[in-house]
């Protein structure tokens, strides 16, 4: 991958407080264009406070965000949205009763014409959402099919699809795999890396191992607020990165029990 | 990674969706098939006057007035919210307009866009109401029924002088430019041409039976096509499902919710000002109970029209089909040896299956099993 270029964006050390807690005691991660820079950490890690940083949902109490060089104050997701850095969170942001095109357009439909004869370009809606749904490997049946009656795997795709061809710059995944099965996983996970060769900073959250080397450039393990370091494919081992995110010890032992099977 | 031929196959377990599957899912389905239904039971109990000229301008009436109605309905329940008080709404209005028109003396010109103004702020405390509070509309416009109606009963005593009834308003508009619009028939010149030329029916004197085509119908079919357009072609139309699909999607996607809700309640008052209008117009006075129970067959017209009652889903021209259905069932029984007050069972039955109806087809769309 693109390694060696400057990143899209830097966090440094950034820190979170709500009121007498602290969600985030320090945190340091960037993402480069065209890598997949997975985010790892259980439950309570700090994960879903990171990406609201992140994203625009949250102001850091410390700490800066570095955005192409210069440093950032987004006050809405708006914002940040805009800028080019799209969050694709774990509800999707998609109407099972709504067609993929009216999906992929909400909010942002085009119009042709002008006045009250102001339009939506409903040829183009559906040509767009055809080609960047086969782009992206998904075979619509139509255009007007309801997202209702599409598998996980396929909304998260649709999801993502739709960031990328708003003009993500970065793109967010929160958890995409952990509701999937095995074969709607390998195709979320073969869409990241179409998106990644797009030239698209993906930051993958999961917190599961194997999924996350699978797809993964570099990996940053979360733990209790705070990054234990970031290592680079190649460099560390699934068994590493699963005692890292477990806090070690523990996990040592546990795993031990079940015969080594987690 | 996984090879790239294994995300992009063509599943060999999606079949092909015939002509038939695809209509299956289009929300005025079953109103149309209710049209279709209703005709052929009509056609075989009913008098044949029923199909003529004179008698499907009988029906569509009030058909037409309850249509209006129902379009907003349809609408508002698409974007998720209910109105309760559009019954109400067209006697309020309806006082608001006679007593613009005969305590005040204005013109058309100014009454009528006074009444939906008025109207439309109305709605928007309604609207304005359920969103800022987040109560569900059912239960702030149940109390805006009451307090509209009350309203109205004392406002009609007050402008009367504690009769319930105001009189006047076609002394008070006649020769108006604007009336002809509002109220009686369009396109007289063209009946009385069918009629000179042995078109359409004539009395023995040679004047047409049907003497034109009351306003209200063509107000119910511009009114039926608008909506079509707005919600199926605009992004506008986009926001009204999202918003009633899933208010958290659509907020996050970046669709003004509230402006849309808001914006919906004002449309709703309107359609019920214009039914206010048209109808005080026509009958040249307005009482404290007209449009009484208005918003309940507004909203049977529109489910039957295939109007979900959770949001997101329903359609301007199922609510235009439903209408229909209700204008024929009420006028057509008239027709028949039945007894009219059959009516209200055969309008239960009718919402009843258009709900079991509508349930089978949301599930079809989304897929759900």
């Amino acid at each position: 991958m693109t390694q060696g270029t400057a990143p899209i964006v830097e966090m440094r050390n950034i820190e979170k407080h709500f009121g007498n807690i602290i969600a985030l005691a320090g945190v340091s991660f960037d993402v480069k264009a065209g890598e997949c820079h997975c985010l790892l950490g259980d439950n309570g890690a700090g994960k879903s406070t990171f990406i609201k940083t992140m994203s625009g949902v949250h102001k850091p109490t410390k700490g800066e965000i570095m955005f192409e060089g210069k440093e950032m104050d987004f006050s809405s997701p708006r914002d940040a949205m805009e800028a080019g850095i799209a969050t694709v969170f774990q509800d999707l942001a998609m109407i099972p009763l709504m067609s993929v095109t009216r999906n992929f357009f909400m909010g942002r439909e085009p119009t042709k014409g002008s006045g009250p004869f102001k339009r939506m370009d409903v040829e183009r809606m559906n040509e767009i959402t055809m080609t960047e749904m086969r782009t992206m490997g998904i075979n619509l049946r139509a255009p007007d099919q309801a997202v209702g009656t599409l598998s996980g795997g396929e909304r998260q795709t649709v999801a993502i699809a739709r960031a990328v061809h708003f003009g993500a710059k970065i793109l967010i995944l929160d958890e995409p795999t952990s509701a999937l099965g095995v074969r709607q996983t390998s195709n979320v996970l073969a869409t990241i890396d179409k998106v990644r060769n797009q030239g698209i900073g993906v930051v993958f959250i999961s917190h599961n191992v194997r999924h996350a080397l699978a797809v993964g450039d570099r990996f940053t393990v979360l733990n209790r607020g705070k990054t234990l370091g970031t290592a680079t494919r190649g460099e560390i081992t699934p068994e590493q990165l699963q005692d890292m995110m477990a806090g070690g010890q523990e996990m040592a032992t546990l795993e031990g029990s079940l015969g080594g099977t987690v | 990674m996984s090879g790239n031929e294994a995300i992009a196959p063509t599943d060999e377990r999606l079949k092909k969706e015939g002509f038939v599957a695809r209509m299956m899912k289009r929300p005025e389905l079953g109103a149309i098939a209710g049209v279709i239904l209703v005709t052929i039971f009509f056609l075989i109990t009913a008098d044949p006057a029923m199909f003529t000229l004179s008698g499907v301008i009988n029906f569509m009436t009030p058909a037409a007035q309850l249509g209006i109605l129902a379009i907003g309905a349809a609408l508002l329940m698409i974007g998720g919210e209910f109105d309760l008080s559009i019954g109400s709404m067209v006697a309020f209005a309806g006082l608001f307009f006679a007593a613009a028109t005969v305590t005040f003396g204005l013109p058309l010109i100014l009454a009528i866009p006074l009444t939906f103004l008025f109207a439309a702020a109305v709605g928007s405390l309604n609207g304005f109401i359920v969103i800022k509070s987040g109560l569900p509309s059912f239960i702030v416009t149940l109390a805006f029924l009451f307090i509209l109606r009350g309203l109205s009963l004392v406002g009609l005593k007050v402008a009367t002088g504690g009769s319930t009834q105001l009189r006047g308003v076609r002394d008070a508009t006649e020769g108006d430019p604007l009336a002809p619009f509002f109220s009686g028939d369009a396109f007289g010149g063209s009946f009385a041409w069918l009629a000179e030329n042995g078109w359409i029916d004539t009395f023995k004197n040679g004047t047409p039976k049907v003497p034109g085509l009351p306003v209200e119908i063509i107000w119910f079919v511009i009114i039926a096509l608008l909506a079509t357009w707005v919600l199926l072609r605009t992004p506008a139309g986009n926001w009204i499902f999202a918003a009633g699909g899933d208010t958290n999607a659509a907020l996050n996607s970046g669709v003004p919710v509230r402006r849309i809700k808001i914006s919906l309640f004002m449309v709703t008052a309107c359609c019920a000002a214009m039914v206010a209008i048209i109808t005080v117009m026509d009958a040249g006075s307005t009482d404290s109970r007209r449009g009484f129970q208005k918003e309940f067959e507004a909203i049977i017209a529109a489910v039957i029209g295939g109007c979900l009652l959770t949001g997101g889903y329903g359609s301007a021209i199922g609510a235009f089909f439903g209408s229909i259905i209700f204008g024929m069932v009420v006028i057509g029984l008239t027709y028949t040896d039945f007894d009219q007050d059959w009516f209200q069972v055969f309008l239960g039955g009718m919402l009843l299956i258009a709900v079991l109806f509508n349930n089978a087809i949301r599930k079809r769309v989304t897929g759900e099993r």
